[in-house]
């Protein structure tokens, strides 16, 4: 069952109703999608492996010529004022696609310039932008010399230096250190603060939990679920989690609403409906001598909704690189 | 009123980025841009010109070695206009940062003008550069400076269109080598820039008059040296048809987004 958003009277930033992306050969990436994303919002996508995400982000971005469908960013129409459109939106890809041989101030400089903006001002804006993201003693590197995790970083800054008002990310933290995510997450986190809308396709959906609000899972081309990211995780019937002990314990302890289960001598891990609280678990595990350090959830939650829900939908969809052939 | 200023400053700033980025690409690697096209001419000059030209005589009324300066300065505007623009396109498809163009509100039109004015700057600096070597080794100073410039620049500009029309539909960095090889070559060697077509027999010279570059080389020919096989008006017009069949192809092709979107 889809459900709406949290209902607002924000203005939309994204609006997009039945998209439909058909590939040559017949493939159809797309079926007739609505979806309403409002200004200010972080919001997730979600899907599997060739559900049509980034036939989706490459539709909104220009880079793939849908089918049929409307497309309207902050109230202009993708079809009549295009240049509006591309003007408010600021797209960061899955894959690096630079020029390998320019050096990182280049690239940002060239993109503002693309974008209309006078050069002083852009060699201004790209000094701020690496300088946030952290790249400003970079900036005369060649792009070949840096790592994944910068060039992930730059791609970020290149979005932003036409300062759009619709930033969309595609798996922006794919494959990047722990560190540099947090990072990257922090900085996400202060731009939505700030106004600016974002969109978040991700696999690390610890990462949607985390930064987003509202949320669609997409599946086979369709909206799954469109909903806010807390009633989805209200639809959780059961939690699990691992609990580090204090000391050893040799016999698993009866405890009424809960399915306690021997990881080793000081690990358990706790099943719990949503009926019981965790100050009703510690309660009751203080009752039987039981004291606990530390705990933690055994899954992440979005996850194991999502799972339950592209298993409930046919599992999960072509391989993305079959998408496009 | 757009969110980066008035459209036409927006548009020329786009341009002059495109622009000013080719500029650089191929200065950058001039010792394989700028540099192989003058040491080949310098070697025709020597070659033809020098030790084989010598025993031609003249043509078209002319000394051998100045009748073929004009074909061989042309040649190297050709040849360097359109591979600027396919090989720099084609990279950008390859390597995907096309795409940082076609997020960007840069129209269709001003990015084809973005890329052919690259292809044109570099045809120009060669054929400049080809021109000097030329007044080193002959006595050939322009006859018309306003045809010669206006020659050279559309040239440039229908060779530029040719290319990006190449790389729009390579799929390979083979497919963007392919039309300079089979077809670019065989036109230039067969347009009139060794010798006059009236040396041809009627036949042949009726097939000649099917080659474009025969046009340009004669135009080129009379700017540079007050004559030609062709009227200079004539050779105009079919230039310039051409530079806008191949100009609104290419606007189409951008348009449809073939080889360049899904």
């Amino acid at each position: 069952m889809t459900s709406s958003p949290i209902p607002s009277s924000k203005m939309s930033a994204l609006s997009v109703q039945q998209l439909t992306k058909v590939y040559k050969g017949g493939f159809q990436a797309l079926k007739g999608i609505d979806l309403e994303v409002e200004e200010g919002d972080f919001f997730a996508l979600l899907g599997p492996n060739g559900a049509g995400k980034s036939t989706f982000i490459g539709i909104l971005a220009s880079l793939v010529n849908k089918t049929a469908g409307r497309v309207t960013v902050f109230g202009e129409d993708q079809d009549r004022e295009p240049e509006r459109v591309k003007s408010c939106i600021g797209l960061v890809p899955q894959e690096f696609n630079f020029n390998l041989f320019l050096p990182v101030v280049e690239v940002v400089v060239n993109q503002a310039g693309y974008y209309g903006i006078p050069r002083r001002e852009a060699r201004l804006r790209a000094e701020r932008y690496l300088k946030l993201l952290d790249l400003w003693d970079r900036r005369d590197t060649e792009m070949r010399k840096l790592s994944g995790g910068l060039k992930r970083r730059l791609m970020i800054a290149r979005a932003l230096v036409h300062e759009p008002r619709l930033l969309i990310l595609d798996e922006p933290t794919a494959g990047v250190d722990i560190e540099i995510r947090r990072s990257m997450w922090g900085f996400l986190r202060e731009l939505n603060a700030r106004g600016t809308t974002i969109i978040l396709t991700t696999h690390y959906l610890e990462e949607a939990e985390s930064l987003c609000r509202n949320i669609a899972i997409i599946n086979h081309g369709e909206i799954a679920e469109l909903t806010s990211v807390t009633s989805l995780l209200n639809r959780l019937h059961t939690e699990t989690f691992v609990l580090n002990l204090k000391g050893r314990i040799s016999e698993l302890p009866q405890l009424g609403g809960f399915v306690l289960q021997h990881l080793d001598d000081c690990t358990l891990e706790v099943e719990m409906s949503r009926e019981h609280t965790i100050n009703g678990l510690f309660e009751a595990l203080s009752r039987n001598g039981i004291e606990v350090i530390s705990l933690r959830n055994k899954q992440n939650r979005l996850e194991r909704l999502f799972l339950d829900m592209v298993e409930r939908r046919g599992g999960a969809a072509r391989p993305e690189s079959e998408e496009a052939a | 009123m757009s969110r980066h200023g008035v459209g036409w400053r927006r548009y020329w700033i786009s341009f002059q980025t495109i622009f000013l980025k080719e500029i650089v690409r191929f200065s950058r690697i001039w010792v394989q841009t700028i540099l192989p096209s003058v040491i080949t001419t310098t070697l025709y000059f020597v070659i033809f010109g020098r030790l084989i030209g010598e025993r031609i005589g003249t043509m078209g009324g002319l000394d051998y070695l100045d009748f073929i300066v004009p074909g061989l300065v042309l040649m190297g505007v050709i040849t360097n206009a359109y591979s600027n623009v396919v090989s720099s396109f084609y990279s950008s498809k390859f390597s995907r940062y096309i795409e940082e163009l076609l997020v960007s509100p840069a129209p269709n039109w001003v990015i084809l003008a973005g890329y052919v004015a690259g292809g044109v700057a570099r045809g120009l600096v060669v054929g400049t550069a080809v021109m000097l070597v030329a007044m080193a080794f002959t006595e050939v100073r322009v006859h018309s400076l306003a045809v010669t410039m206006l020659m050279f620049t559309m040239t440039a500009v229908l060779f530029a269109l040719g290319g990006f029309i190449n790389a729009i539909y390579a799929n390979s960095f083979d497919d963007i080598s392919i039309v300079p090889t089979f077809v670019l070559t065989p036109l230039t060697y067969l347009g009139g820039v060794f010798y006059s077509i009236d040396l041809l027999p009627g036949f042949w010279q009726g097939v000649s008059l099917a080659n474009p570059v025969l046009y340009m080389v004669n135009a080129f020919r009379y700017g540079l040296l007050g004559v030609s096989d062709i009227p200079v008006g004539i050779a105009f017009a079919i230039i310039a048809v051409f530079i806008v069949v191949l100009g609104a192809f290419s606007l189409e092709l951008l348009r449809r987004g073939v080889g360049i979107k899904t």
